[in-house]
């Protein structure tokens, strides 16, 4: 793991409406690490996961990946905003996993994950195809590349989504609390995907309710309450020694659901 | 009881003039629903995505088209633009203009409907790839929306059909048409009207279910 700062998020702040939801978020991915977010919700995780993709325009402060501002470019010390075309480019090398798979309905397994590589990276039919059958054969579901969403249960959608995702060769991943949607036996295989990619050195920032994954997958985990960070250090600073009351409250409800297991 | 005697030798020996009539209702049918599916197009993508400036003569052209009887709309083209010197269309040219314009009215309808029915979750996912705007509605807005609209799309050819009867008012010879000049020159009422009627529910039959194969191959969206 190197110690080069890949993502970097200054006092990033975002408010719908009047309601202000994120208010100054500062957080760092390195190189290979595998940062998580937890908290309640409406503490504001998903919404500073969808301004790193740009899903949501920040309204405030600043997110760099590789130190390049996402969203806008500065000229004569003022910001502008880039164009859809430029903004595009920059999700190009941020892939995003969601909480409702969000495959292409009409597209196969294989299909799904060829789309990007084909019309964003411009590879050709064979190649992205090739590409396409690694990932899938990494996923488990080499044998079902020609089945279309609908014939695929939750957690084999999840897993399509998540080498979708993986092929474009992102330099960093996002998960949106991806096993929220599935049924408590479907999760395990999601999870375990995301573990050998961690293991791997895939850079990964993370939403996550999967307390015992957290603890054992992550480098670094931030507590967010309230759309501030409250606390953030390492799984055994967070969930052994935590500080914050409003942190000690949630990991409270989760040791009372699942014993002293987190 | 009236008795009324058959006399079908009238039908068979004007076979071939009911065949032609079929073939130029089904293409002015086809001809109206391409040009219907692009003027459709345009305005629901206008109507959803385009300016408020935009949107207004959209909502007004396809208000006005679905509630002015179609009748009228082929009277007026026909008749009455040549009076304002706007067109010199021939009947047939003048006929496919307005039923253009009809199906492109009811299309546009169907299309606003289709593409507010995609979920924003499709979207969210082909931008998180970094496809570019025109690429999302390329390669992902427009098939979804082709299939869901697919059984809309059925019914508006059909009813197009049979709404090329309406040619009949201003002599294009399509099967109505021509229907009653054989009824005018023969007497033979019944014969050449349930000649006419057959035709027209054999034709029906036959593409809506040509059409359902179609869905079913397309279906992969629940």
């Amino acid at each position: 793991m190197s110690d080069q700062v890949l993502l970097q998020a200054r006092g990033v702040r975002k408010s719908f409406g009047t309601v202000e939801v994120l208010k100054g978020i500062d957080l760092d991915v390195r190189q290979g690490q595998v940062v998580s977010l937890i908290g309640a919700s409406g503490s504001g995780k998903t919404t500073f996961l969808r301004c790193v993709n740009l899903l949501e325009e920040h309204d405030g402060g600043d997110i760099l990946l590789d130190g390049d501002p996402i969203g806008y470019r500065v000229a004569d010390g003022r910001r502008k905003r880039l164009s859809e075309t430029k903004v595009s480019a920059q999700r190009a090398r941020i892939g995003m996993v969601f909480q409702s798979f969000n495959l292409f309905p009409h597209l196969t397994a294989e299909g799904n994950v060829m789309l990007g590589l084909t019309k964003v990276l411009g590879k050709g039919k064979a190649e992205a195809r090739d590409i396409a059958g690694h990932w899938l054969d990494r996923v488990g579901l080499g044998a079902r590349r020609g089945h279309y969403p609908y014939q695929l249960s939750g957690g084999q959608q999840q897993r399509v989504a998540i080498a979708r995702a993986v092929a474009m060769q992102p330099r960093l991943l996002l998960f949106d609390e991806v096993t929220s949607a599935l049924d408590p036996e479907l999760v395990a295989e999601v999870l375990g995907v995301m573990q050998k990619l961690a293991e791997e050195g895939m850079t990964m920032l993370v939403v996550s309710h999967e307390m015992l994954f957290v603890r054992e997958v992550s480098h670094h985990v931030v507590f967010m309450d309230q759309g501030r960070v409250a606390q953030a250090g390492s799984p055994a600073e967070i969930f052994d020694r935590p500080e914050n009351e409003r942190l000690k409250g949630f990991l409270g409800r989760f040791h009372a659901m699942f014993g002293q297991a987190v | 009881m009236i008795q009324y005697y058959f006399d079908w030798s009238v039908i068979w020996r004007s076979w071939d003039k009911f065949m032609a009539a079929l073939g130029l209702g089904l293409t002015l049918a086809v001809i109206s629903l391409a040009a219907g599916t692009v003027i459709g197009l345009a305005c629901a993508m206008a109507r959803v995505y385009g300016p408020r400036w935009l949107s207004w003569p959209v909502w007004l052209y396809v208000e006005f088209i679905r509630n002015v009887p179609l009748l009228l709309l082929i009277f007026f083209v026909y008749f009455g633009l040549p009076e304002l010197d706007i067109s010199y269309l021939d009947k047939t040219q003048s006929f496919i203009l307005t039923l253009s314009l009809y199906a492109g009215a009811y299309m546009t309808e169907v299309f606003r409907a289709g593409l507010a029915s995609i979920p924003r979750q499709y979207m969210e996912a082909a931008k998180a790839i970094g496809m570019r705007p025109w690429q999302r509605q390329r390669y992902v807005i427009m098939p979804v929306m082709f299939r869901i609209t697919l059984p809309a799309f059925s019914n508006n050819l059909i009813s197009l059909f049979k709404d090329t009867s309406l040619a009949a008012a201003i002599a294009v010879p399509e099967l109505t048409f021509v229907a009653r000049q054989i009824n005018a020159n023969t007497f033979r009422v019944m014969e050449s009207w349930l000649t006419a009627s057959a035709l027209y529910l054999i034709t029906c039959y036959v593409i809506a279910t040509a059409l359902r194969l179609l869905e079913r191959r397309y279906a992969s969206i629940r």
